[in-house]
């Protein structure tokens, strides 16, 4: 299933269609305006997020509801929650587990990967059934005996215990063994008979034509790890080693009622990946629906 | 074959062997450790009276699994975790399928579609929960207000036992349906256009293109979607626990945060390990009919 998905790569996921430039339809006219309104539907929930954390404070938890506070728009409920939250320390721990995870995740996963599809290794057939069999098991059931691992190990609130579980991804092992398979052989083959080894001949040749496959890999670990919630809950309790979707799940009760900064850290929160979406859009697009079906 | 070629191809073998397992020895390390030896401590640990405060009554037999399936609360959870999946499921691979349908008429924007529809799910679970759990307030919460201004009374969003579900898919819809959106629309651009100017030519109009062309040539990819939908649904835990908790009084609670819960407010170890392999139970059934489906409309 994933060579069938792999192939739509190359023809371009995310391009657009070349459109007959004459005047819309009818049909795409009406198109339009109903993907308008769903889009607006769509975009409704942060734009109330940021209505309300421009708000003061009492004017958020004010009713009757307004759109524009009396005293106009201010951005202290930021101020507040930049200075005294812990969002910029939250934000660096998601970035470094994440960065973390998706490199180990890809070279352990290619090199697999790899002598999965080249290599005529006694076992090959088994290793192969074992890690794809594996992809079935759901992460939540892994909880519990993690758990008591880590505490075993004494790895509970370190970037270890967030670090280690997360880079296990088979169905990735899968994928790449799956886009290797696609790639002539005779290109190793000729660089072989001039004497290279293995490991020359999978970082020189095969790595670098393996770019788009790579970088759709390390967009789906990435953000599957950087929105990882119920393992770093569990792995973590100092705050200073939370995730950013683990602290925020503690603000509200820190905050209390603070309705304006509430919103302030969900949009400050939101904002990493949204801008990265914004500058890679394609990337990012082609790398979902090229992994996408592999199953997680 | 002279003996200096067995050799050879001998030596060679050895050094494939050699080779295979070191590409693969890495993988294999954190595979042994972080997967196999989990899932295999896990299973000792449903036999066992284990708890988090250390106490460990021994191994107790099939008693955590039969408690498990006495367990009101347990079935209650999983009862809660078929419901979600089954009201969450239909809507995200429709709306899905719509959406890209739409999208896919050749408007203009392109970007501006994709970015709407599939910005949420970049999104951690605990900013969506915020997000919704503000605008299902019952007090401050602008769906209501909105709702209020074309004249419909306030909806209980969270506090009503019966609807507090269709709230979490509602929030759940937003958050993820982008994803099934992107999966279908890259479905649609590969369907070969000849077919639709073939239909064009005949007279067939955008509707008649849709259901006689689109729709068949996606069966394959919606078989997978729905799959991974129904996978993906069964393990629901994040927005459910940030958002109601599960309450009110159990009403959404999800088997996952009943695993999380025995384990980690209830401290029972053991009975939590159990209660996770009922879970993964399920999810086997699912997998393997799948396969088996998938087998009957391959052969």
């Amino acid at each position: 299933m994933a060579t069938a998905v792999l192939d739509r790569s190359s023809s371009g996921v995310a391009e657009e269609r070349p459109q007959n430039r004459r005047k819309m339809s009818g049909a795409k006219v009406i198109g339009t305006i109903v993907a308008s309104i769903l889009a607006v539907i769509w975009l409704f929930p942060f734009a109330w997020a940021a209505v309300t954390a421009l708000k003061p404070e009492i004017e958020a938890a004010a009713t009757p509801i307004t759109w524009l506070p009396a005293s106009g728009f201010t951005l202290e409920a930021f101020a507040q929650v930049l200075n005294a939250g812990n969002l910029p320390t939250w934000t660096w721990n998601s970035l470094f587990t994440s960065a973390v995870i998706t490199a180990v995740t890809l070279v352990i996963s290619a090199l697999c990967g790899y002598a999965l599809s080249r290599i005529d290794f006694r076992g090959r057939k088994l290793l192969m059934g074992v890690i794809v069999a594996s992809i079935i098991i759901p992460p939540p059931v892994l909880i519990i005996p993690l758990f008591y691992q880590m505490l075993a190990l004494n790895l509970i609130d370190t970037y270890w215990a967030i670090i280690l579980p997360q880079v296990l991804h088979p169905a990735m092992v899968y994928v790449l063994k799956k886009f290797f398979d696609q790639i002539p052989k005779e290109l190793e083959e000729a660089a072989v008979m001039d004497g290279a080894s293995r490991m020359r001949v999978f970082l020189q040749i095969v790595l670098p034509l393996s770019k788009p496959i790579m970088s759709a890999v390390a967009i789906f670990v990435f953000i599957g790890a950087w929105n990882n919630f119920l393992w770093p809950f569990i792995a973590t309790n100092e705050t200073s080693l939370l995730t950013l979707p683990v602290g925020l799940q503690t603000i509200e009760s820190a905050f209390g009622i603070q309705y304006a900064q509430n919103m302030a850290s969900a949009l400050l929160a939101a904002l990493p990946l949204i801008v990265v979406f914004l500058f890679f859009q394609r990337q990012i697009i082609r790398g979902i629906s090229t992994t996408g079906l592999a199953g997680t | 074959m002279s003996s200096a070629v067995i050799e050879r191809r001998k030596a060679k073998t050895n050094k494939n062997d050699l080779h295979g397992w070191a590409f693969s020895a890495p993988f294999i390390i954190f595979f042994l450790l972080f997967l196999v030896w989990p899932i295999l401590y896990g299973i000792y640990m449903s036999f066992t009276g284990q708890t988090l405060t250390g106490a460990n009554n021994g191994l107790v037999g099939f008693a955590n699994y039969a408690e498990a399936f006495g367990d009101p609360d347990m079935w209650r959870s999983l009862g809660n975790t078929v419901y979600f999946t089954v009201i969450s499921t239909i809507p995200l691979v429709l709306i899905a399928l719509g959406l890209a349908a739409l999208v896919n008429m050749g408007l203009p924007a392109q970007w501006l579609w994709r970015f709407s529809f599939f910005a949420p799910f970049l999104l951690a679970s605990t900013v969506v929960s915020l997000f919704f759990t503000w605008m299902y307030n019952p007090q401050l919460g602008i769906i209501n207000e909105m709702l209020g201004n074309v004249g419909i009374a306030p909806v209980p969003w969270l506090n009503d036992p019966a609807v507090a579900m269709w709230s979490i898919v509602i929030a759940t819809v937003w958050w993820t349906v982008g994803f099934n959106f992107l999966l279908y629309l890259a479905a649609m651009q590969n369907i070969p256009q000849q077919h639709y100017e073939a239909a064009s030519i005949d007279g067939a109009g955008g509707w008649r293109q849709f259901f006689s062309i689109t729709l068949p040539q996606l069966g394959p990819t919606t078989v997978l979607i729905v799959i991974l939908q129904i996978l993906a649904s069964l393990k629901v835990f994040d927005q459910i626990y940030q958002i109601t908790a599960g309450g009110p009084g159990g009403a959404t609670r999800s088997i996952v945060q009943y695993v999380f819960e025995t384990g980690f407010t209830g401290y029972r170890l053991g009975y939590s390990a159990a209660i996770s392999f009922i879970f993964f139970a399920l999810i086997m059934i699912v997998s393997v009919g799948q396969i088996f489906l998938n087998r009957k409309r391959s052969a």
